[in-house]
């Protein structure tokens, strides 16, 4: 899932402080997972600009609203009468979400009220963790599908850095060293060979190196 | 919600069925003296709550709310009231960026027979609330 964050309220505060009306737009789907833009944030991150509001003088007038899925122009049609009521639109979606609500109403100010991190999953309760990188060239068929490109800090794909201490990455010692999950799941599957080809460098045409991506199907286009 | 006087702080206490809201039943039936500013609302356990439940009620009025939870180790669900714990750190970090102290939202532990420390809570958050004064966040429903 799209695993994001919300921004600070006086960094919201900062942003909508020219709007008066404005609309709460949270998203059902990956930020309602990772907690972060779903009913009950959009309720909670309301309330706290509501206060906000009073405790500043700043005139807010809040309203609520969710959707379904912020990056589909089928579930954005459903917040279209919240949406033209309001002054600005504070989306509780990813990235792409405020982007689509941005597209579809050109005369409307649309912020976005989360940062957008990784993608990623739950890894316990209350901890998400980076588990891809949307490079567009998967490689974890090779390497026991444990990802270098995203799990290791220094990007290997040719065995480990050296520096990890008790299977911990030299970067980021709260994480485990991906290239020791690589050697222990390879094992375990009885792949170990596979560490013996060599990797050539990869090749970033296909990540944003090479600029925004598209993905075109022929056979589903009208 | 409205205050008793325009002057006097409306606290929300939230009490855990287990044990603080014993704890009041006891105070009153002792004839405990406590501020009458708290209004109790019973919760099954304190881990029932919610960042919501305490963004709203200041939204809705309250001066300062009040978390009332078994004591440490000793909660009907186990880990209920440690659940709580976190959501109140949480919110009164929340609060704190909307501008408004963090100290009107607090967590106290009560055992169900601690009328006395009840007691002694509700004065203390009462006392607190009173030196910061209103939130004036009163009738703040869609316009801030």
């Amino acid at each position: 899932m799209i695993v994001a964050e919300r921004k600070s309220i006086p960094e919201l505060v900062e942003i909508l402080k020219a709007h008066k009306k404005i609309l709460v737009l949270g998203c059902g789907t990956c930020v309602t997972v990772c907690l972060a833009g779903g009913e009950r944030e959009v309720s909670i991150i309301s309330s706290a600009l509501r206060i906000a509001s009073k405790v500043q003088g700043l005139g807010f007038e809040i309203d609520e609203f969710v959707i379904e899925r912020q990056c589909d122009n089928i579930f954005i049609e459903q917040a279209a009468e919240a949406i033209q009521k309001c002054d600005a639109v504070l989306s509780l979606g990813c990235g792409a979400g405020v982007q689509a609500i941005a597209e579809r109403y050109p005369q409307k100010p649309v912020y976005a009220g989360l940062n957008t991190a990784f993608l990623g999953i739950l890894e316990e309760r209350g901890v998400w963790a980076e588990k891809c990188a949307a490079c567009g060239s998967c490689v974890l068929d090779k390497y026991g599908g444990i990802c270098p490109v995203t799990r290791c800090a220094k990007h290997m794909l040719n065995g480990p850095c050296g520096g990890s201490r008790e299977d911990r990455c030299e970067v980021r010692p709260d994480r485990p060293c991906a290239w020791q999950l690589i050697y222990t799941r390879l094992k375990g599957i009885g792949q170990l060979d596979r560490l013996k080809q060599i990797e050539s460098p990869k090749n970033w045409r296909s990540s944003l190196s090479g600029g925004p991506r598209v993905i075109i199907r022929e056979d589903h286009r009208i | 919600m409205m205050n008793i006087e325009n002057t006097e702080p409306t606290i929300v206490a939230f009490c855990c069925h287990y044990c603080a809201y014993a704890a009041a039943d006891l105070a009153g039936s002792s004839r405990l003296q406590y501020p009458p500013n708290v209004r109790i609302i019973r919760t099954p356990c304190t881990g029932r709550l919610e960042v919501d439940f305490f963004m709203k009620a200041f939204e809705n009025g309250a001066d300062g709310v009040l978390v009332a939870g078994c004591e440490e180790g000793s909660c009907h669900f186990k880990e209920g009231n440690l659940l709580a714990k976190r959501r109140v750190n949480y919110t009164r970090k929340l609060l704190s960026e909307a501008g408004l102290e963090a100290e009107r939202l607090r967590m106290v532990n009560i055992g169900a027979a601690d009328a006395q420390k009840f007691a002694e809570h509700v004065r203390e958050m009462v006392e607190t609330v009173r030196k910061l004064g209103p939130a004036r966040l009163k009738k703040a429903t869609n316009q801030g």
